[in-house]
């Protein structure tokens, strides 16, 4: 195993998937000649040439609907968005045209697309480019949506994410491409809708994704050290496909669940997960179900606010303690 | 009701119509007589399977929307005539015309209609999404122009795969104020690809005339320049001129990956859907103006008489049986079973779909 960073390992990913199939061909802007606006390419098209690696014009609706197009033919397009924010101006691409094709053709056609790009709040650069569309997009059926927290799995996801005949969507972190971690070298996916117990423990479950995995991480330590509390985080990697059964089998030996995430609470993610617990296991629980979103505002500017604003480990474990009471 | 002005406009719909000007063109010149007959046929069929749903909506059996193609059958007959292996062809949602070009049977487009299994889609799309992947038929796209960029990937499709062939990509009038068409122009222009942006200026976006939706009217076609690409205006009651100087714009793209745009003027003689009861903006006499006198079947159907290619009792007899299929069009629609409750929640993903020892995800992906 290398240690690397989760910028390096979805690069490794790339550029290992550019190797083995002819028709994987990466888009977006500053892709190629730039190296990236977040260096995730860096490297590629000097690697793999101009008919690889794509630099676009600022044109998300224009340049997401040709790789739909393309990708309707057997092209296997990666498409970067410098922030899933942008995708607001190519959404009826995105929504309409890849997540519908397949249905509206009575299963004649699919899109083998993957867009990927930073989905995260927390960088100090207000409203227009802190949102995190997961919940968003995860509910139309048709879509799958993907939201790594660390560099084996950003790496393994997204290879996963190329090969799917599906379109994937994957949702990475401006904030983590610099976190390290083993990453191996060889070729290994890690399979959509399989969630990861990162940690194991027994009076209290807290289901994350993305940096909330990483944020309730340090909230877990400071819980155990601090208030003796055993925390088990579970991180579902795979907004859709959802692994049900992971998160239900962590209730069931916790019996208390909290649940964090970086979006804002109406209709988040969250709000699946905690149906699905008190639909599925409702017997089980000891406490009502807490949950810690990002505060219900458009992203503040301010940066001492905004950290704040989206879950910390302070927040977590304030409302960690509340479940345990 | 004032219309636009028009400043790019064919020679040949300034003159009444007549004789084409375009028969001797090599195009059409090297059509044999059964060819002919056949793109007249082809034309007949959709004129009748189209006034057949008229009686299918009214008798309730079509939901939705019904965007009928009469009046611009010339469009789909004379592009997709032209149409080789590797070129593909996307529309929006009047759709029907084009369905039956790449040789979509009128059972599966019926069917569809009414929502019913055997549909193309299933029952799944309706009127305005039709597909048919092996004919290179890449929808019936309801979405205003949301066509245009996936379009231009498939032009850019078959050039990654070093095929040559094009995309004809089809919108109406109305569509080139979308963003979406603007960008599709700019990729296209900027990438040197094989699409053909293919504007049917049926002269209405649904009751809106392009005097009172358009900036500088009359200049649909003209555009392309602003993005350094050809463009072409043609009069779209003569299937012969359509395929003539649709064919320039095939070997643009075929020899040099080229793009263009062309405007092709037409006009519907229905409501923009059959929700249109069309009596706000456009004058009773404006459509019969048409029907009597730039109606492309009949034209056509002159046409071919007057080359003696066809007489007007093969014509009829082509007529006649294009009713026929209709009818038993129809029949087969009303005698086909709906999809089940279980086929709503199949067709979504092409991975659960075809669950193999290979799939590797897991999980749930349809929710309750
Ligand atoms: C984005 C979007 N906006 C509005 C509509 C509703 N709508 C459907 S067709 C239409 C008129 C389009 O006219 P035109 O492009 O000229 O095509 P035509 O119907 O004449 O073939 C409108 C407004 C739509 N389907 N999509
Ligand atoms: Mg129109």
């Amino acid at each position: 195993m290398a240690v690397m960073t989760y910028r390096e390992a979805l690069r490794a990913a790339m550029r290992e998937e550019l190797r083995r199939d002819e028709n994987v061909v990466l888009m977006g802007e500053e892709v190629a000649q730039f190296n990236g606006a977040y260096k995730v390419t860096e490297g590629l098209l000097k690697e793999f040439g101009p008919k690889r690696v794509v630099d676009t014009p600022i044109s998300e609706a224009g340049f997401i609907g040709l790789g739909i197009g393309a990708s309707m033919l057997g092209i296997r397009p990666v498409m970067e968005l410098m922030f899933w924010s942008f995708s607001y101006v190519a959404f009826d691409q995105i929504v309409n045209n890849a997540g519908n094709i397949r249905y509206m053709s009575g299963g004649l056609i699919n899109c083998p697309i993957v867009i990927r790009g930073p989905a995260n709040g927390g960088t100090n650069v207000g409203a227009t480019h802190s949102h995190t569309p997961e919940a968003i997009l995860a509910s139309h059926p048709g879509i799958k949506v993907v939201c790594p927290a660390t560099p084996y799995d950003a790496k393994g996801l997204m290879k996963a994410a190329i090969r799917d005949n599906d379109p994937v969507y994957v949702m990475e972190n401006t904030i983590l491409y610099n976190d390290k971690g083993e990453v191996p070298e060889d070729d290994y996916v890690v399979p959509l809708g399989v969630a990861d117990v990162k940690r194991q423990g027994e009076d209290l479950t807290i289901v994350a994704h993305g940096r909330a995995v990483i944020t309730s991480l340090k909230a877990a330590e400071i819980l155990e050290a601090e208030h003796g509390v055993s925390v088990e985080v579970v991180d579902l990697r795979s907004i859709r496909p959802l692994d049900e059964e992971t998160v239900l089998a962590s209730v069931r030996k916790t019996h208390r669940v909290l649940l964090v995430e970086e979006n804002k609470p109406f209709c988040g993610v969250d709000a699946q997960i905690a149906y699905l617990i008190q639909s599925r296991a409702f017997d089980e629980l000891d406490a009502p179900i807490h949950r810690v979103s990002s505060v219900d505002a458009p992203q503040i500017y301010c940066k001492r606010l905004e950290d704040q604003q989206i879950p910390n480990p302070a927040r977590v474990v304030a409302e960690a303690l509340k479940v345990l009471a | 009701m004032a219309k636009p002005a028009v400043l790019t406009h064919p020679e040949s719909l300034k003159r009444p119509a007549g004789p084409s000007e375009y028969a001797k063109d090599p195009v059409n010149a090297k059509m044999t007589k059964a060819e002919k007959v056949e793109l007249y046929t082809k034309m007949a069929r959709i004129r009748h399977f189209e006034q057949r749903c008229i009686r299918v909506y009214q008798q309730g059996k079509i939901g939705g929307f019904l965007h009928l193609y009469v009046g611009q059958e010339a469009v789909a007959a004379g592009t997709i005539s032209l149409l080789g292996k590797h070129d593909h062809v996307i529309t929006g949602y009047r759709d029907h015309g084009h369905a039956l070009m790449v040789g979509m049977g009128m059972n599966e487009c019926m069917a569809e209609l009414t929502g019913k299994v055997t549909g193309c889609s299933k029952g799944k799309g309706g009127s305005m999404h039709y597909f048919a992947p092996d004919k290179n038929f890449w929808g019936g796209h309801g979405i205003v122009g949301g066509q245009a960029p996936l379009g231009t990937g498939l032009a850019y499709a078959v050039k990654y795969l070093g095929r040559k062939g094009s995309c004809l990509c089809y919108m109406g009038d109305g569509a080139v104020n979308q963003g979406a068409v603007h960008e599709a122009y700019n990729l296209a222009a900027l990438w040197d690809l094989p699409v053909i942006f293919v504007i049917e200026n049926n002269g209405y976006s649904m009751g809106t005339s392009q005097e009172r939706s358009t900036a500088h009217p009359g200049c649909l076609a003209k555009r392309a320049e602003g993005y350094g690409m050809a463009w072409d205006v043609v009069n779209g009651h003569d299937v012969y001129e359509v395929r003539a100087r649709t064919a320039v714009a095939l070997k643009r793209a075929h020899e040099e990956s080229k793009p263009t745009v062309l405007e092709i003027f037409t006009y519907r003689y229905y409501g923009h859907s059959m929700a249109d009861p069309d009596k706000t903006y456009r004058d009773k006499e404006e459509i019969k103006e048409y029907r009597e006198q730039k109606d492309p079947v009949l034209l056509f159907e002159k046409e071919l008489i007057a080359e003696k290619t066809l007489t007007p009792e093969k014509a009829k007899a082509i007529n006649e049986a294009a009713m026929e299929e209709a009818d038993a069009a129809a029949k087969f629609a009303d005698e086909s079973p709906d999809p089940t409750l279980a086929d709503v929640t199949k067709d979504i993903y092409w991975e659960e779909d075809n669950r193999g020892p290979d799939t590797s995800s897991r999980g749930t992906i349809i929710f309750e």
